[in-house]
């Protein structure tokens, strides 16, 4: 029984840490190639949950909904990097503070107006509705595990694309000194908006692929967003396979975290104190993780900067 | 004489103190009321302005000090003690011990990994007061009254109140600025333009740096403690990270390194919000788009503006 808790609790840890890698791939990228601190990142995944919503409703399927989303959350990406973003990359980082959660302000708002304050559903799609057995007495839907399987065949094509391509070689330059890029003829601006308008796909996608399961809602990638930091910051700017393997750590150190700390810790403590500190102690876990990792590795597990 | 960069300072002091003499402002005080949130966060603001502006050291998880401030006030009052005199210094050591601990793990590391452990350990305050079932949780407590001072009820009235949060700002100001006049505030500054320049003339910076952010902590406590008073209401919603982002924000807003900015940020951004809002329920449309427009075409902030129309130079 608790076995079977453990082994949907694994999974629904793995859901969310392929949900964070598809957001922090962009992030880490963005940051590590242009020293551009995005706060709005969270945003382009509400973005992608939104436009999901609103293209499944109009053209009544889901994958047609998510064909039409994923361009315009490209197009809405290559939009704000051409109008406000490429403005900020010369600034510091305080700047790009500030002007990003002036954005996250402005669109949280914009979304409540245009599509209402209510939380939106979307229905999961007929093929991948309902549940699965996977092993006797472990029933998981199928949906979730379609994410999963997703998201890491976006990771792995995300792994060849960086090591294998040549402008997966541009970026990973890029993110180790991109002066130096720039100085040996690469259209540096050119690769930016590249990064930039990829970055804001995926995050878009991971939005989209959730919509189902989570109610699309204006600040729903905030919270997201500050998970989103504490991976890249974790696996080291810049890095992708640091992203990836920060994401899944993340993901299961905190779904496992809420759901059995305090039954672990009633082997120590009496259980009303147990449930108590285990309530306290399991949100903090990946921010102790964090705290942790940084004490003894000051730039990340697999920092690209050199 | 008055010299030219002292006018600022000396306007905004004057107008927060003759402003309650100007009227009554009816029975609610409303004004008066929105002008000590005002004042409370810009102590807040100003002792971020402390590290943030002087020291580089861009701390993502401030409101900590606010939430642990007012749940000084909020615990201490749950147990029957009402009294300034206990809980302030409460207050203020909690916060200190706070900033302590985290600023020796977090002054380690550098530019946004700093940035970072800050914003988990803001975190990790905010999700241990949503655990204190006690104390309300997640929807927080509202307190029995304000704190009594010595043993009277003078802080009760919106205008006794009011004065009260302006003589904390005065004193917080006052202290902060001989602070970053002071050597000690030399070699911080000294920190942020050039820290491998200051470790070679033989400061060990680490000490600096730490001293300054306890006491950018210990300062906000202040403030959070007087924001407990003035809501009556203590909530883990005082430390969440927008919060945080928000502080930054309104230093930012008012122009970086100058303690006058942090007070005029601070302003700006509460009396931007709370008119914006009385016109509009989507104020935040409008304010997002100040917010992007002031870091591209105003650089420096409000302070930024003010010295490029007064001709004042370097106000730091």
């Amino acid at each position: 029984m608790s076995l079977t808790l453990l082994y949907v609790q694994t999974l629904n840890g793995l859901q969310l840490g392929v949900l964070l890698f598809l957001i922090a791939a962009g992030l880490t990228l963005v940051f590590g190639v242009m020293d551009f601190v995005n706060l709005a990142h969270g945003v382009q995944y509400m973005i992608g949950a939104y436009l999901a919503a609103m293209f499944t409703a109009l053209t009544g399927n889901f994958f047609f909904g998510l064909a039409l989303a994923l361009p315009s959350a490209l197009l809405f990406g290559l939009l704000l990097e051409f109008f406000i973003f490429r403005h900020l990359y010369a600034r510091d980082h305080l700047d790009q503070v500030l002007a990003t959660f002036g954005i996250i302000l402005t669109l949280n708002q914009a979304v409540k107006v245009i599509w209402g304050a209510a939380p939106l559903s979307v229905p999961i799609p007929e093929i991948f509705s309902g549940s699965v057995v996977l092993m006797p007495g472990l029933l998981y839907p199928v949906w979730r595990l379609v994410i999963i399987a997703s998201g890491l065949a976006i990771a792995l094509l995300l792994g060849i694309l960086v090591t294998k391509t040549r402008i997966g070689m541009l970026v990973r330059a890029g993110a180790t000194n991109a002066p130096m890029v720039s100085a040996l003829g690469v259209d540096i601006g050119r690769l930016f908006m590249i990064v930039f308008g990829f970055g804001a796909m995926l995050a878009g996608f991971a939005g989209a692929m959730v919509a189902p399961i989570l109610s699309v809602e204006p600040g729903m990638g905030d919270n997201l967003l500050i998970l989103t930091f504490v991976v890249i910051v974790i696996g080291g700017i810049g890095s992708i396979r640091g992203a990836f393997i920060a994401a899944l750590m993340v993901g299961l150190v905190d779904t496992l975290g809420r759901s059995f700390g305090p039954s672990i810790l009633r082997a120590f403590l009496d259980p009303a104190a147990a449930a108590q500190t285990g309530r306290a102690l399991a949100p903090m876990l990946i921010y102790i993780l964090m705290a942790a990792v940084l004490f003894f590795r000051p730039a990340g597990l697999f920092p690209a900067k050199k | 004489m008055i010299m030219r960069r002292e006018i600022l300072p000396l306007s905004i002091f004057l107008a927060f103190a003759v402003l309650p003499l100007l009227g009554n402002f009816g029975s609610d005080a409303f004004i008066l009321s929105i002008v000590t949130r005002v004042m409370i966060f810009a102590i807040a603001a100003v002792s971020l302005d402390l590290i943030l502006g002087y020291g580089a050291l861009v701390s993502f998880g401030h409101a900590a000090f606010l939430g642990i401030g007012a749940y000084a006030v909020g615990i201490l009052s749950a147990h029957g003690i009402r009294e300034a005199a206990i809980q302030i210094p409460a207050a203020l050591i909690v916060s200190a011990l706070f900033a302590l601990l985290t600023g020796a793990i977090s002054l380690r590391t550098k530019g946004i990994y700093f940035i970072m452990i800050t914003l988990a350990f803001g975190q990790m305050a905010y999700f241990f007061a949503v655990s204190l079932a006690a104390y309300g949780g997640d929807d927080g407590m509202t307190l029995p009254g304000r704190s009594l001072f010595f043993g009277y009820d003078i802080a009760q009235s919106e205008r006794a109140f009011y004065f009260l949060v302006f003589a904390c700002l005065i004193a917080v100001y006052a202290a902060c600025r001989m602070i970053v006049t002071s050597r000690f505030g030399r070699v911080i500054r000294g920190a942020r333009e050039n820290p491998q320049r200051m470790e070679a003339i033989g400061f060990s910076l680490f000490a600096y740096q730490l001293t300054i952010y306890v006491i950018a902590g210990t300062l906000c406590g202040l403030a959070g403690f007087l924001l407990a008073n003035q809501t009556q209401f203590v909530s883990p919603a005082y430390m969440t990270w927008q919060r945080s982002g928000e502080l930054i924000v309104m230093v930012l807003l008012g122009g970086l390194g100058s303690l006058n900015g942090a007070i005029l940020g601070a302003a700006a951004f509460l009396l931007l919000e709370e008119g914006l809002s009385h016109f509009t329920e989507y104020w935040k449309l409008y304010f997002g788009p100040f917010l992007v427009l002031v870091v591209l075409f105003a650089r420096g902030g409000l302070m930024g503006g003010f010295k490029r129309l007064t001709g004042t130079g370097d106000g730091r």
